[in-house]
């Protein structure tokens, strides 16, 4: 059992194993289906991640990223379907140069980007494979760091509150950061610029302007991982850091992640094709990628089904989340991810003048937690029907926090009285930790002491989602993920195979298609699952 | 204060002419406020925060809730007498009137006027990604009990989603031949939705295309007033219905085709 889930829960809806076994086999066929598309894609997302594992950073003279510029030569000789880790090791080879001086180099016409000669072939591999390795080495160190923190400093009880920063200006971000931390935060993530997820770049540099977020850039995690050190120490419990591994550069957000060390990473490629009309060849192949990164550096992922009640009915449309969570489950497991890594996504969203809406959302929220014991869950505040009253809002946020505490939730979103006006004011995120922190304790066993009616409205409802889940997933099963996002299963939103943003950067794998990554991905999660056994 | 609001919902005793906020008692002018300080708490911030209160209009500033939040910041809860008033009977506010038309109304209208639908192109401009608003008010399931826009067999709805930029709907609204374009900003950050909207007004003015298309907002910190202000035609603030938007379009298409500017 993972230290997120280390309550025991006993179960008390009365689910049936069988629906939940064969929820479980249609997910796995619809995952293995992805598995196997994406395995033979790469992407040239997927080709500058490799890059930033090979050692390369920084930007051009106009801050164009040096990954961007090397990947770009690669597709430009129509040489994506190779990958280009073995071109730029032969580079970094005869060059002697450092990796990003070599690709500096490159960019600048000094040093040739071509595919080693078959005879060179061997020694190229090799500089290729300790170039990751030494990627691989800092995501080690990191990986040991964050657990050396939390066993001398220890992270609090559960669930983790999670707050976001977002003041668009990373030096404020940080001050926010820490009076959330002080204040009881545990999670902190510091929202994207918004559209970031639409740009086929990570920024370079520190930044301190952004309209609704702040950039996510690598010097920026560095500035925030710091100052949440430093909070860390101040109030002796670590504080995690959390940003996006989604949109076009999914995954190289995610290895950004693993070197720097967040902790938690919002990953969900069908949030991406849904609600940033991503394409889904794109996102779904970068996200093998990008969940093997995470399972590597014991990173948590953020799942984002929960976002379909902002479009769907809540009550209506619970399955589809329930539905979304087995998928991405079972797409999380095939890529190495370990049950305590998922922060599967559902929310708390039914109008909340719904006479026994209490009731469906813990019926909700404990169904979830009784088919993932072991994974932490992401729960999700209101904010559909969250007005701008903000005494009202703070009234439905603490219904949400009794029933995140009831059915031990893991990972719990604050909600904030000013949600729908305005990104929160610093005392608005610590008014909603003060009242988070309340109710938890006060409600800190009430848990252990509920069981419902059998046969009850709670365990109705709860049945009722899991088998309209059930057909939903075989449905989905029967016509194929990519299919079902076609005919609008989710989110009542409908996106085709060749449709929205990033489909030319995708490429088949050629036969001879090979880098350096993968190898040490597997190692890495090797020795995770090796930690976790032991 | 409408001209014609009946005397028996005006409390008896009001003085219009000065109107100030109400706690327990008529005229006692209590209000509550709250705020962080970049400042620790302590003796000199909370006479700080007082005085603050005081410039704001606050008189006799009770201060209830002084917290250290950490890092350099406190945070207040204030109550005072606010010792400012306003004359109601002064004030004149431009406004929409109130809806008119049912559903079946509206769709009939429009067949009689237009012989065809009306095309509206709908999106969540600039940064914003918050939706719920231009979909509360276009999609078929509606808001509050009413149909969206797109239940209307009047109109043919074109709804572009978030985070359309200015030239996208612009290219829209010339592809499509829009007769209305409903832009909505929900969540935005210092006031770039005003700057988005007001962007908007001046392409659609540079490229003549201003006397086609209705120009509507809409959006919490939106008003009819501020609508105007930016060059639209019409804003909608929070708690707008569907029907308030379709019967609005449809008389404003009509009364333009009869009576050209």
């Amino acid at each position: 059992m993972s230290f997120l889930t280390e309550r025991l829960m006993e179960p008390k809806l009365d689910l049936d194993p069988d629906i939940i076994a064969r929820c479980r086999d249609a997910a796995g066929a619809i995952s293995a289906d992805v598995q196997r598309f994406a395995a033979g894609r790469t992407s040239v997302s997927i080709e500058r991640a490799v890059l930033r594992w090979m050692g390369v950073e920084g930007g051009d003279a106009d801050c164009i990223p040096l990954v961007n510029r090397v990947v770009d030569l690669q597709v430009k000789s129509g040489l994506l379907s190779h990958g280009v880790s073995l071109a730029f090791a032969e580079a970094v080879r005869n060059s002697g140069l450092s990796p990003s001086d070599a690709a500096m180099a490159i960019v600048e016409g000094r040093l040739a980007l071509v595919g080693p000669d078959p005879d060179a072939m061997e020694a190229a591999r090799v500089v290729a494979r300790l170039l990751a390795s030494q990627g691989a080495e800092r995501v080690r160190r990191a990986v040991r760091t964050r657990s050396r923190f939390i066993e001398r400093l220890g992270e609090g009880s559960r669930p983790l509150l999670y707050v976001i920063v977002a003041s668009g200006n990373i030096l404020e971000d940080t001050v926010q950061a820490k009076v959330c931390a002080q204040a009881g935060a545990q999670i902190v993530a510091v929202i994207r610029s918004t559209a970031q997820s639409l740009l086929d770049y990570v920024p370079e540099g520190a930044t301190t302007e952004g309209f609704g977020g702040t950039y996510a850039t690598q010097a920026n995690f560095r500035i925030m991982r710091t100052a949440l050190d430093e909070a860390s120490e101040d109030v002796g419990r670590y504080v995690r850091l959390c940003n996006y591994a989604s949109g076009l550069c999914m995954p190289e957000m995610a290895t950004l992640g693993a070197l720097e060390r967040l902790d938690v990473m919002l990953n969900d490629a069908l949030y991406g094709i849904l609600f940033r009309d991503i394409n889904m060849q794109r996102t779904l192949t970068d996200q093998v990628f990008s969940r093997r990164v995470s399972a590597a550096a014991g990173l948590i992922i953020n799942t984002g089904e929960d976002n379909y009640l902002t479009t769907s009915d809540a009550f209506e449309a619970a399955h589809t989340v329930l539905a979304s969570e087995f998928i991405n489950e079972q797409i999380a497991l095939c890529c190495g991810l370990k049950p305590h890594q998922l922060g599967l996504g559902h929310a708390m969203q039914m109008n909340p003048f719904r006479e026994d809406m209490f009731l469906y959302e813990v019926a909700q929220a404990q169904m979830a937690r009784e088919i993932f014991p072991d994974s932490p869950l992401k729960y999700m505040p209101p904010t559909k029907h969250m007005t701008g009253d903000i005494f009202r809002g703070q009234v439905q946020d603490a219904l949400f926090n009794l029933v995140s505490v009831m059915t031990g939730q893991g990972i719990h979103l604050l909600g904030m009285m000013t949600e729908a006006m305005h990104t929160p004011h610093i005392h608005d995120r610590v008014l909603a930790l003060e009242s988070a922190r309340m109710i938890s304790t006060a409600a800190r066993h009430l848990g252990d002491e509920v069981r419902f009616v059998p046969g009850g409205r709670v365990q109705t409802r709860a049945r009722d989602v899991l088998a309209r889940a059930l057909t939903l997933l075989q449905q989905v099963r029967d016509e194929g993920l990519f299919g079902a996002l076609a005919s609008g299963r989710f989110a009542d939103i409908k996106r085709s195979m060749d449709g929205g943003r990033g489909l030319e950067g995708v490429a088949v794998k050629a036969e001879d298609y090979w880098n350096p990554v993968d190898e040490v991905l597997d190692e890495l999660i090797a020795e995770g699952a090796k930690e976790v056994a032991q | 204060m409408k001209r014609d609001e009946p005397a028996s919902r005006i409390l008896s005793g009001v003085d219009l002419h000065k109107v100030g906020p109400y706690g327990d008692t008529l005229g006692d002018g209590l209000v509550q406020v709250s705020f962080s300080l970049p400042v620790p708490s302590g003796p000199e911030s909370r006479e700080a925060a007082r005085r603050l209160a005081v410039q704001m209009g606050l008189e006799e500033p009770q201060i209830y809730k002084e917290a250290d939040l950490g890092y350099g910041f406190s945070f207040w809860i204030i109550y005072g007498k606010c010792r400012h008033n306003v004359d109601v009977t002064r004030i004149v506010v431009p406004k929409l009137e109130a809806v008119q038309l049912s559903f079946d109304e509206i769709n009939d209208l429009v067949a009689a006027e237009a012989g065809r639908r009306l095309r509206i192109v709908g999106a969540c401009t600039g940064t914003d990604a918050h939706t719920v608003g231009i979909d509360a008010i276009l999609n078929m399931k509606g808001f509050a009990g009413e149909y969206g826009l797109e239940r209307y067999p009047a109109f043919e709805v074109f709804n572009l989603g978030s985070q359309v930029s200015n030239d996208i709907l612009l290219q829209k609204v010339r592809d499509l031949k829009a007769d209305a374009v409903l832009v909505s900003q929900v969540v935005t950050q210092k006031d770039v939705h005003l700057g988005n909207l007001a962007e908007l007004v001046d392409m659609i003015e540079a490229e003549s295309l201003r006397k086609d298309v209705l120009l509507v907002c809409g959006g919490p910190r939106i008003s009819h007033e501020v609508a105007l202000e930016l060059g639209f035609d019409a804003g909608f603030g929070a708690g707008t219905t569907p029907r308030l938007v379709a019967d609005w379009i449809a008389r404003e298409w009509v009364r333009r085709k009869v009576l050209p500017a």
